[in-house]
């Protein structure tokens, strides 16, 4: 695991129509206890509500959570987030996701798809490695302007 | 470690054969593991009469048909009438969904359900939502025409239909609707307002965004009284434990949660001047079937024993068939693997057979697709076939209760029984379920249940095939492309849609909108009865439900993690 010198911050969440939560439960009990800082919300939010809280809170990770098709809105939340200036943050998915979709998903710019079976180990190094290519990504951005 | 000697054996009461197994069990075994099911209970390598006799419950067990219900609550059982194949098929327009209907109809399913669009379920309408999500989980039903498509060809009178349709149940005032332009006396209508359970989606599903909680339960009490008055073989009430277990639930909690909510509502309705006898006939269970085969065996038989005792001591029913424990059941999603994903056919015979074994009255059996798509027409066939051959090429319906007697299952139903009479009590220490809801605590035992069970599986001491042993890189799947509603198709829906709302007279969807507040602000008014005259004058889904939002408040999650 790589030692990080921040604690990373996430924000596990659902965005659409499905309100099945054990699995961002799950995961965000999981983030919280591998030291990371989780925001964590009711599902069905919308995605200016997530673009606005990832704003707010300063995230790094954003971690949407679908059982229900509801990914298929992913790829609209990935520009909402570009166009509020968030490029930086990284953005992952879990849940059920059907193998082209998938494609569709990383397309857009979704770092990594989590299927069933994932153990929560494998998603929290990842979700940290992802905190620090954000926090790196920022840096560079700012350097830039 | 090894397990203690039995006491009984040093008391010198064991038989010499007895007394040999026990010996050369512990010197053959070595380290035994220490084996207890998802509920909690430990299970012993082997059990004999002396664990029957231990529990003194003998007496309990009796015949099919006859109180305490162990054996099945029918004197026939599967043996007279199978189990009724129910299989939840629910996508795109009402075309799609009458078409997918009818062909698992011609293979065999006698029953139908219907599944909406998460969108229904969430109280809006097709022009509200996404258009990426419609009719993706669920068919897009918005009014009492498209129900009318639904189920064009269907005979509504003459086969049982399931709305999986929460508070304030507008997919069966459509249906009623549709049913009455086909001059169909409702009094023919048969089915069950599945999910109607307010308490369950609100803790495990959250689709109670439709309505507060007391909002909810006043539309549930109106439902279950109109329905008795208009409408009397439908099934008002079914109480799930499906979403709790599928939620992290053990099954020994779902079904003390389950039970506990059945309590509630037939106190509501008591408490409302109702007669037990008259709605508890009208009560259905609706529950998940684990892959922990004799743990859900034990789990329904238990079930179906204390229910006959709540129902008749603590709710006072006097007929037999009040204290009939009817359910459906549907094998669990959340077992199904990604990986290797044609093994979940064997998961579900396997859960399917635990089910039957239980005395189901209902099945549907999931298709092996699940755990990465909304399942194809292939995998929804083979569901079937799995449920055709279960009954038909492996003769599990010839023979009532088969397991009864073993001195497992009878032993682990004992055990299972005290185990969720238990839980039972924490529940009506805290107040009975509303209020144990309310307060958040069933929310947090199952949380604590979900994340025990996680631990165990990437601890490995539960294994999954292909997940977390057995793992193999090339896994004989053929993952066609999952394909979603044609966009086409839906937009003329929505356009449609659009148009036949335009179309309305304003007088007449104004006048149903403010019968519903009058109804919803009057103490005698029945919500529900509202509801269905809405419908006939052409409300639709998101029309009610707003309207009902504002005048019996909006439900907000309760998040505990």
């Amino acid at each position: 695991m790589t030692t990080l010198d921040f604690r990373p911050r996430v924000l596990v969440t659902k965005i659409g129509l499905d309100g099945h939560d054990r699995g961002s439960r799950i995961v965000a009990a999981a983030c919280r206890d591998a030291g990371m800082e989780v925001i964590y919300t009711p599902p069905w939010q919308s995605i200016p509500a997530v673009v606005k809280l990832a704003q707010e809170e300063d995230v790094d990770v954003v971690g949407i959570s679908s059982l229900a098709t509801d990914h298929l809105i992913v790829p609209k939340l990935m520009a909402a987030l570009r166009e509020a200036g968030l490029a930086n943050v990284r953005v992952v998915v879990g849940g059920i996701v059907p193998d082209n979709e998938e494609k569709l998903l990383l397309e857009s710019g979704v770092r990594e798809v989590f299927h069933p079976g994932s153990t929560m180990d494998d998603i929290t190094t990842r979700m940290r490695e992802y905190a620090c290519e954000a926090r790196k990504a920022g840096a560079a951005a700012e350097e830039k302007t | 470690m090894n397990k203690p000697i039995d006491p009984t054996l040093l008391a010198g009461t064991v038989s010499p054969a007895r007394a040999r197994w026990q010996r050369e069990y512990q010197s053959d075994i070595g380290e035994d593991r220490d084996v207890h099911n998802v509920s909690g209970i430990p299970i012993q390598p082997l059990y004999t009469a002396d664990d029957r006799a231990a529990s003194g419950n003998d007496e309990t067990l009796g015949y099919p048909g006859q109180p305490d219900y162990t054996r099945g609550i029918y004197a026939t059982m599967h043996r007279g009438r199978t189990w009724t194949q129910r299989q939840l098929v629910g996508l795109g327009t009402p075309a799609d969904y009458n078409e997918r209907l009818l062909g698992l109809l011609d293979r065999g399913a006698t029953a139908v359900s219907l599944i909406p669009c998460n969108s229904v379920y969430r109280g809006y309408d097709m022009d509200s939502v996404e258009p990426e999500l419609l009719g993706t989980c669920g068919v897009v039903v918005n009014n009492a025409d498209h129900m009318d498509r639904c189920l064009a060809g269907v005979d509504v009178d003459e086969i049982s239909c399931a709305m999986n349709d929460p508070s304030p149940f507008t997919l069966f005032a459509f249906m009623l609707v549709a049913a009455e332009r086909r001059g169909i006396d409702w009094n023919r209508i048969t089915g069950t307002s599945n999910q109607s359970d307010y308490l369950s989606h609100y803790v495990a599903n959250h689709m109670f965004y439709r309505l507060s909680l007391p909002g909810a339960r006043r539309v549930l009490m109106d439902h279950i009284a109109w329905c008795r008055q208009h409408a009397p073989r439908w099934n008002p009430m079914s109480v799930v434990g499906q979403h709790t277990q599928q939620a992290g639930a053990t099954p020994a909690e779902a079904m003390a949660f389950t039970l506990s909510t059945a309590v509630q509502n037939a106190e509501d309705c008591i408490g409302r001047g109702m007669n037990p006898d008259e709605i508890l006939p009208r009560f259905t269970f609706f529950f998940d079937i684990s892959l922990s085969f004799f743990e859900e065996i034990a789990k329904f038989r238990a079930g179906r024993r204390i229910w006959a005792r709540l129902a008749k001591e603590r709710l006072g029913a006097k007929d037999e068939r009040s204290w009939r424990f009817k359910f459906h059941a549907q094998t669990s999603g959340v077992d199904l693997t990604r990986q290797q994903p044609l093994n979940n056919i064997a998961r579900v015979t396997a859960q399917a057979m635990a089910g039957i074994f239980g005395g189901l009255q209902s099945l549907h059996t999931d298709a092996y697709d699940e755990a990465y798509a909304t399942p194809s027409e292939a995998g929804a066939r083979i569901a079937v076939a799995t449920q055709n051959i279960l009954r038909e090429e492996a003769h599990l319906t010839d023979v009532i209760d088969p397991l009864g007697g073993s001195f497992y299952v009878e032993s682990l139903t004992d055990q299972m029984e005290e185990k969720i009479v238990a839980i039972m009590k924490t529940i009506d220490d805290a107040g009975g379920m509303y209020k144990a809801v309310e307060a958040g605590l069933v929310q947090r035992m199952i949380g604590a249940s979900a994340m025990r069970f996680q631990r165990k599986v990437e601890a490995g001491e539960q294994v999954v095939v292909g997940v977390n042993k057995y793992q193999a890189d090339d896994d004989f799947a053929n993952r066609p492309p999952v394909e979603r509603p044609d966009a086409a198709a839906m937009q003329r829906h929505l356009d449609e849609f659009k148009a036949a709302k335009a179309a309305r007279s304003s007088t007449v969807v104004g006048k149903a909108l403010d019968d519903l507040t009058r109804a919803a602000e009057s103490k005698d008014g029945n919500v529900f009865g509202a509801v269905v005259d809405g419908a006939r004058a052409g409300l639709t889904n998101e029309e009610i439900c707003t309207r009902l939002r504002r005048d019996l408040g909006f439900g907000q999650p309760l998040i505990v993690v």
